[in-house]
Formats: C-alpha cells, sequence, structure tokens
C-alpha cells in the first residue's frame, strides 16, 4: 500500500519536472511527436531504474563499508555514464529503429539531471532498496507522463499564432509553467 | 578572439542560460532567492574554471575515445571539492542549494566548455573561458532569483522591502509586510520568469 | 586534439590514473573539510535544540534514538551541570498537507511544553508555512502548554475539541503539527516513566567519529566546537 503512495506521489505530487526541475534539458527538447516522446520516457525509465539499482549497491557495500562516501558524484556518474552506453549498444541491436528515431536524445541522458538527482535522493532520504526501487520507477514513469502530455501540447501549438520572440523556448516555458500549475493541484493527494 | 572578447562573451552574446539554454535544471531550481541564485552560479563557476584548467592541461594525454569519461572525472572531482567545501563553511547556503550542489556535475555547460573549448585551447584562454561563461551563469541566475524574490517574498538578497523602508522610516516600528506573489517562488513562476527574462535578453544581446 | 592512441591500454590505464589522482586529491579535502563539517552539523543541532529548550548551548546534549512507526524519534536530554534542564524532540507527522512535517519540541521536567518549532515540511507557502516560527507567531500558543491535563490528554485543535487555534485555511497543517507534538510527548512521558517496555527502541551511544549513528556531544563553552567524546 505504501509503495502506491510512494508511486502516485512520485508521478503527480512531486513531478520530476514540473516540481524537482530535474530533466528539464530533454523535457524542453522534445519535439511536438508524441512517440519521439513515449521512447524517451522508455529509455529514461530503465535507465533509472537500473542506475538506482546499481548505485544504491555501490554506496551501501562498497562507500560506506570503506567511508569514502565523499566518491559518491564520481562513482555514480560513472555508472550512469555506463549504462546509457550499455543501453545504446543494446538499442541499436534489438530495435534499429527506436535507436534512430532516439538519435542524439540517447547519449544526453547521461547528462539527464532526473537520473543522477534520483541516485542521489534515495541515499539522502535513506531509502532501503526495494523503496529505492519503487520510487525510481515513480519518477520516471512521472517523467513519461510529463513529457507526453508536453509533446501534445506543443503538437497542438505549432499552429497557433505566436509572436516572434516568443516562439520556441520562451512560449514551451510559459506552457510548462502552466502546466506546474495545474500540477500544484495534486499537492494533499497523498 | 582576444581575451577580453573571450571573458564577456558569457554575459550577453553567449549567456550560456539566455542564449545558449543550457544548465536550465539549476536555473529554475535555485532561483527562489538572488542569493541562491548567486551561491549556485558562484559555486558552478569554480568547476568551470578548475575542469577547464585541469582539461586544457591534460588534453593531450587522453585517448580520443576516453575523452568523455575522463572529462566526466575531473568535473566530478571539482563538483565534490565544491560540495565538501561549502557544507564545512556555509552550511546554510549548502542546505538551500541541496540536490542542485552535487547535479553541477551534469550541468550541460560544465561539460560542454570542456569539449567545446578546453579540450582545443591552451590553459589560459581555458580559464578566461571558464571564468566569463561562469559568471554569465551566475549573472543570469542572480538575475531570475532577484525577480522572483523580488515579486515573490516582497525581499532582495533576505531584506525584507517594506519592512526595511518602515523601519528607516520609524526603526521602532513592528510591521510585518504581507506575502508577495507566492506563485513565483513556486515551481510555475520559475518557468515564467524564465520565459520572460530570456525574451528581454535576446532584445538586449542584439 | 588527442594524441595519444586509443588503445585498449591506454584507454584503461588514462582512466585509471584520473580516477587514482582524483580518489587521492579528493581523500585530502574530504580529511580537511571533515572537522569543519561536523561542527557545522553540530552547531546546526544545537542551534534547532537550543530555541526549543533554552540555554541548550551551553549544556551537554544526550542523544536517544527510537523507531516510531518506521521513522526515528531523536530524544535529546539537555543537562547543565548534570542537571537536567529541559528535553528536546525531534518528532514527526505523516499527516502534513505535502506529507512528512517534522517538528522540534521541547519539554520541562513536568512534561510541559517549553516551545517548538518546525524542522522541515512541505507545507503551503502563505498558508502551511505559517507554522515556522521565521513566517509567523502561531506557534508561540504552544508554550507552557501542558498536554497531561487538556481533554483526552490529547492536543487537538478547537475544531476537534481542543485548545490549539488552528492556523486560518490550514487546518490539515495545524492536526500535524499537533500530531507530531503529540506524539513526542508519548514517548517522553514513556521515557521518564522508564517504562522498558518501549517497542524498537534503539539506544545508541556510540562515540565512533564516521558513522551516522548517534553519539553524545559535549559542549563545553557556547560556540566552541570541542567535540570531547566521552
Amino acid at each position: 500500500m505504501e509503495y502506491i503512495l510512494i508511486i502516485i506521489g512520485a508521478i503527480f505530487v512531486n513531478n520530476i519536472v514540473l516540481a524537482q526541475f530535474l530533466g528539464i534539458c530533454p523535457f524542453l527538447g522534445v519535439s511536438g511527436k508524441v512517440k519521439t516522446a513515449v521512447g524517451m520516457g522508455g529509455a529514461v525509465l530503465f535507465v533509472m531504474t537500473l542506475a538506482t539499482i546499481v548505485t544504491w549497491l555501490i554506496y551501501t557495500y562498497i562507500l560506506s563499508k570503506f567511508g569514502i562516501e565523499y566518491m559518491r558524484t564520481i562513482a555514480f556518474i560513472l555508472v550512469i555514464a555506463s549504462l546509457v552506453q550499455m543501453v545504446e549498444i543494446i538499442l541499436k541491436k534489438i530495435s534499429p529503429s527506436l535507436y534512430q528515431a532516439l538519435g542524439v536524445f540517447l547519449p544526453l541522458i547521461t547528462t539527464n539531471c532526473a537520473i543522477l538527482g534520483v541516485a542521489i535522493l534515495v541515499i539522502d532520504k535513506d531509502f532501503n532498496l526495494t523503496y529505492s526501487v519503487v520510487y525510481a520507477v515513480g519518477t520516471a514513469l512521472g517523467f513519461l507522463l510529463a513529457l507526453v502530455i508536453f509533446a501534445g501540447l506543443r503538437e497542438h501549438i505549432e499552429k497557433l499564432p505566436i509572436p516572434k520572440a516568443m516562439q520556441g523556448i520562451p512560449a514551451a516555458l510559459v506552457m510548462a509553467g502552466i502546466l506546474a500549475l495545474a500540477f500544484m493541484g495534486f499537492s494533499g493527494l497523498v | 578572439m582576444n581575451n577580453l572578447k573571450n571573458f564577456t562573451k558569457g554575459f550577453f552574446r553567449e549567456n550560456p542560460v539566455f542564449i545558449l539554454l543550457l544548465g536550465l535544471c539549476p536555473t529554475l531550481g535555485v532561483t527562489t532567492s538572488a542569493i541562491n541564485g548567486l551561491a549556485m552560479g558562484l559555486a558552478t563557476t569554480f568547476v568551470l574554471i578548475g575542469s577547464n584548467v585541469v582539461i586544457a592541461l591534460i588534453k593531450g594525454l587522453i585517448p580520443d575515445k576516453v575523452r568523455i569519461p575522463s572529462f566526466i572525472v575531473v568535473i566530478a572531482s571539482f563538483v565534490t571539492i565544491i560540495d565538501l567545501v561549502m557544507s564545512a563553511y556555509v552550511p546554510a547556503l549548502y542546505e538551500s542549494l541541496g540536490l542542485f550542489i552535487p547535479l553541477i556535475v551534469v550541468n550541460c555547460i560544465v561539460l560542454g566548455r570542456a569539449e567545446a573549448f578546453a579540450s582545443k585551447n591552451t590553459v589560459f584562454s581555458s580559464l578566461i573561458d571558464g571564468l566569463g561563461m561562469g559568471l554569465g551563469f551566475a549573472f543570469a541566475l542572480t538575475l531570475l532569483g532577484g525577480l522572483r524574490e523580488i515579486l515573490g517574498s516582497i525581499a532582495i538578497f533576505n531584506w525584507k522591502i517594506f519592512e526595511g523602508i518602515a523601519r528607516l522610516i520609524n526603526p521602532a516600528t513592528d510591521y510585518t509586510q504581507p506575502d508577495g506573489i507566492l506563485v513565483f517562488v513556486l515551481a510555475p513562476g520559475a518557468f515564467f520568469g524564465l520565459a520572460y527574462l530570456i525574451v528581454l535578453m535576446k532584445k538586449i544581446s542584439k | 586534439m588527442a594524441k595519444k592512441e586509443s588503445t585498449f591500454l591506454n584507454m584503461t590505464l588514462t582512466l585509471f590514473i584520473i580516477t587514482a589522482v582524483a580518489a587521492v586529491a579528493l581523500g585530502y579535502v574530504y580529511n580537511i573539510t571533515k572537522e569543519p563539517i561536523q561542527k557545522a552539523k553540530d552547531k546546526k543541532l544545537k542551534t534547532a535544540i537550543n530555541i526549543v529548550v533554552p540555554g541548550a548551548d551551553k549544556g551537554t546534549i544526550e542523544i536517544e534514538t527510537v523507531k516510531i512507526e518506521g521513522k526515528d524519534l531523536f530524544i535529546y536530554t539537555v543537562s547543565i551541570d548534570d542537571k537536567i534542564i529541559g528535553t528536546a524532540i525531534n518528532s514527526f507527522s505523516n499527516n502534513g498537507f505535502g506529507g512528512l512535517v517534522r517538528v522540534m519540541v521541547g519539554f520541562d521536567e513536568n512534561g510541559k511544553i517549553i516551545d517548538s518549532d518546525v524542522l522541515e515540511h512541505k507545507e503551503t507557502p502563505g498558508l502551511g508555512d505559517k507554522s515556522s516560527k521565521s513566517v509567523s507567531n502561531w506557534n508561540e500558543q504552544f508554550k507552557k502548554m501542558d498536554i497531561s491535563i487538556m481533554k483526552d490528554k490529547t492536543l487537538k485543535v478547537s475544531k476537534d475539541g481542543g485548545e490549539v487555534d488552528a492556523i486560518t485555511a490550514a487546518t490539515i497543517t495545524s492536526r500535524a503539527y499537533c500530531d507530531a507534538i503529540q506524539r513526542a510527548w508519548t514517548v517522553y512521558v514513556e521515557t521518564i516513566d522508564d517504562n522498558s517496555q518501549q517497542k524498537e527502541t534503539t539506544e545508541t551511544e556510540i562515540i565512533e567519529e564516521n558513522t551516522l549513528e548517534t553519539k553524545t556531544v559535549d559542549i563545553v563553552e557556547p560556540n566552541e566546537g570541542g567535540n570531547d567524546n566521552e
């Protein structure tokens, strides 16, 4: 039951993009294609969950044991970079079309602050491994949701007359702001 | 490019936030007040200078294929240093910035400059580049932070404006000022504030 | 740009050397900053305790951790010259509007509240955040309250039949605040009753430096972080 609360909390109440501001770059960069958004969200879900597990294990059984918690940042980011490389290689073999569609976004997952952010968050919040995985999955789903909604929105406004100065990122940011405002309505849900 | 141009490009023409649209996560995440934005900007500047200099120094020793992981280790080291130093000597600020300090390591600006500049230029110009871009970043963050603080908390650098003025007029007053437009210190306000600042800065740097 | 060949040996060696140098440099910085970091943590804790048990920054603090409903509750017994001047408790409530709310409350030897304040919360700015001293005087009303003489020995807001004035339009936050203090009071009463049948008590008096466990902190002068851990 508690796990459901964590997931709902992570997707809606503390949405990683709209409330915690992590993962903004891929979020704003996503085009108006819902398909790409789903693919990106899926990749993030996979990497985030795997990365959280591996970094949690490394922190608990290696870094803590030897008292070198300060090596956390280096260790975590190297793990994430390697995982992304792995995902790229695997994706190329399994689904070359998806690999093509994601294009340059795939290596960018490494610098997606959401992934490193979640890895650090679960350590700081002292979650055990199960909680951490549940939280990571929930967060990634929240990311996916935000991305898909946003892609859908962008598809629509492409046809609207926006003043030239606001075109592109500024309009996207205002939209994101309104979306964030809407998501604020979820607070108090859990 | 000459050194002066190299240094100043980070402020307007090639401002990492407003023009290059990089490093937006911390920009939105820590700018609830001007001091937070400034502190974050300076911490990032430290990492930028450190990593740019070191990478420019050792660029000849790194095989091309491990270039990115090597850069990442260098950057992560400087991030860890500033993390430790800040938690030791400015704990209150360190807490306000929270998660975003270790996240400097994935700030696209840092890796971006390492790849685009430091790996191809001299140590000294890389230092200037890091300094300029970093201070430009700090400038952007302080600006957004200040904007959000003034509108959202009616304060600047933690100085409550209305109360401060009231105290200047009557030092014995116990006036407490009303809340500001709270949405600006919350998530949506970050998005709105940044959107309009980008439009403004784009116009200015033309 | 890179003059070195990308052979497997070169790549692994380079990465290894860079990481090794980084590890050494960081180990060095870590050792220098270890003490100031610990001092800053202790100072923060002392300051938080001092708000609810005035004088704590000049006294000795003994820490005990209790697990309740899966979360930690911290009991800080403050003594000056071997005489207990108050007990601060870092308690929590899960019923805040935005989730977890942590409250620090100080009790005197009779179980009366000395003072209290919010430690962490995710309440709504402009509404629930008024529970914090930095925003409003709302929690001043808790000073000197004695739960043992209240109806049902429970701290409640007036809406629920109690004596606490809830924050306007932030009843949930106000209830959570009361809930946290109630939890602390229950634990406190059990502690002074020397009830050794507490469920899941974890007493830790570890003096090791690097652990995240609790330890006894000796403070001799204010603002001096003399950590003579004995």
